[in-house]
């Protein structure tokens, strides 16, 4: 496996982890929690969207270099 | 006679020597934090149910700061990014954008291990203290009016020590009490630092949050120990191919640009290992 393709699988993990944090923020918030758990939450789904779009940037960017 | 493959890749594999090197390097790492990740799991779902530290060996939640683990997180997955920019630069053969790329990585995995050596004080100086009437606290302590300093093991004090040194009586600078999850701190609850006097002969037990303390603080500076040994050990590979070792690049760019990818390749697991740490121990 290239960089190329372990830098993949890594931003694919990060943005997983800032679903998971967006959800857990939002979680927090809707069970009685402050304004800032709610602010959290949509950075991290800010964040999740960024990563997921650099992913596809980067993907098409290096789609001559290979995977193995 | 030459070593074969050490730059070409092989033919039936694809891969040239280094990168099947550190694969099978990178598969003995998985055995090694795994192991660890298995032993913290088991830890935390024997621990006795509770809120530590109104029940003594209950696992601790909250302890963690979490936004600064959120931006130590960041950080490591912008080096991640710089580090594979910085490969790519070569491929174009822009060496001045490689270097470039290679500052910002070592920039943030020093920036990472400054944050967690921050964190580290935080604990070294944070008290669990128990009190022979029942009364359980966490907070910071001073011993004859002295602070601790940053990462000033000398002025780590548990009960034993206290006697030795024949000390009677120490300040004690309580946290405010906790909200439970979800609620919000009642009208009037204690928001600020409670400071009180305490009579050593009161004391039943007094440890700061380090390994001997609790499991969790044990495991804690294991795992996240040896992730920061690894990402020193990164940083000084990428700080050597930035500097010194960037002198191949004129005599053998294939195997110069290689090397990146290789060193990249470990920078990428150790990055991922964060991405695994972090919301198991900050979050869950």
């Amino acid at each position: 496996m290239s960089l190329k393709a372990f830098h993949v699988v890594f931003i694919a993990a990060s943005a997983s982890l800032a679903a998971m944090m967006a959800a857990w923020a939002i979680g927090n918030w809707r069970s009685g929690g402050s304004a800032a758990d709610l602010a959290w939450g949509v950075g991290a789904g800010a964040a999740c969207l960024a990563l997921v779009a650099y992913g596809a940037v980067f993907v098409r960017k290096l789609r001559h270099i290979s995977y193995l | 006679m030459e070593i074969p493959y050490t730059y070409k890749p092989r033919p039936d594999t694809g891969l040239y020597n280094a990168k099947v090197g550190i694969w099978l390097f990178l598969a003995s790492e998985i055995m090694l934090f795994g192991a660890l990740f298995s032993s913290y799991i088991l830890l935390r779902v024997t621990s006795p149910e509770g809120e530590w530290p109104l029940v003594e060996r209950a696992w601790p939640h909250g302890l963690l700061n979490i936004p600064i683990g959120t931006f130590n997180t960041a950080v490591l997955i912008t080096s991640s990014v710089t580090v594979v920019l910085a490969w790519a630069a070569l491929k174009m053969n822009q060496f001045g954008k490689f270097r470039a790329y290679m500052l910002v990585t070592l920039a943030c995995a020093f920036g990472f291990l400054g944050i967690k050596s921050y964190e580290y004080n935080e604990k070294f100086t944070h008290y669990e203290l128990r009190l022979k009437d029942g009364q359980v606290h966490t907070g910071h302590i001073e011993v004859n009016g002295k602070h601790a300093g940053f990462w000033d093991f000398g002025s780590i004090y548990n009960l034993d020590r206290l006697g030795k040194e024949q000390v009677k009586e120490i300040a004690f600078t309580a946290d405010p009490a906790k909200p439970k999850p979800g609620e919000k701190h009642a009208e009037g609850a204690a928001h600020e630092h409670k400071k009180m006097t305490v009579q050593v002969s009161d004391i039943q037990k007094l440890d700061a949050f380090i390994l001997r303390n609790h499991t969790f603080f044990a495991i804690y500076f294991v795992v996240t120990a040896l992730h920061g040994l690894h990402v020193l050990g990164g940083a000084l590979v990428l700080g050597y191919f930035a500097f010194p070792g960037a002198s191949m690049w004129r005599k053998n760019p294939e195997q110069f640009t290689n090397r990146i990818e290789v060193a990249g390749l470990f920078w990428h697991f150790v990055d991922l290992v964060w991405i695994f740490l972090f919301p198991v121990v900050y979050l869950l």
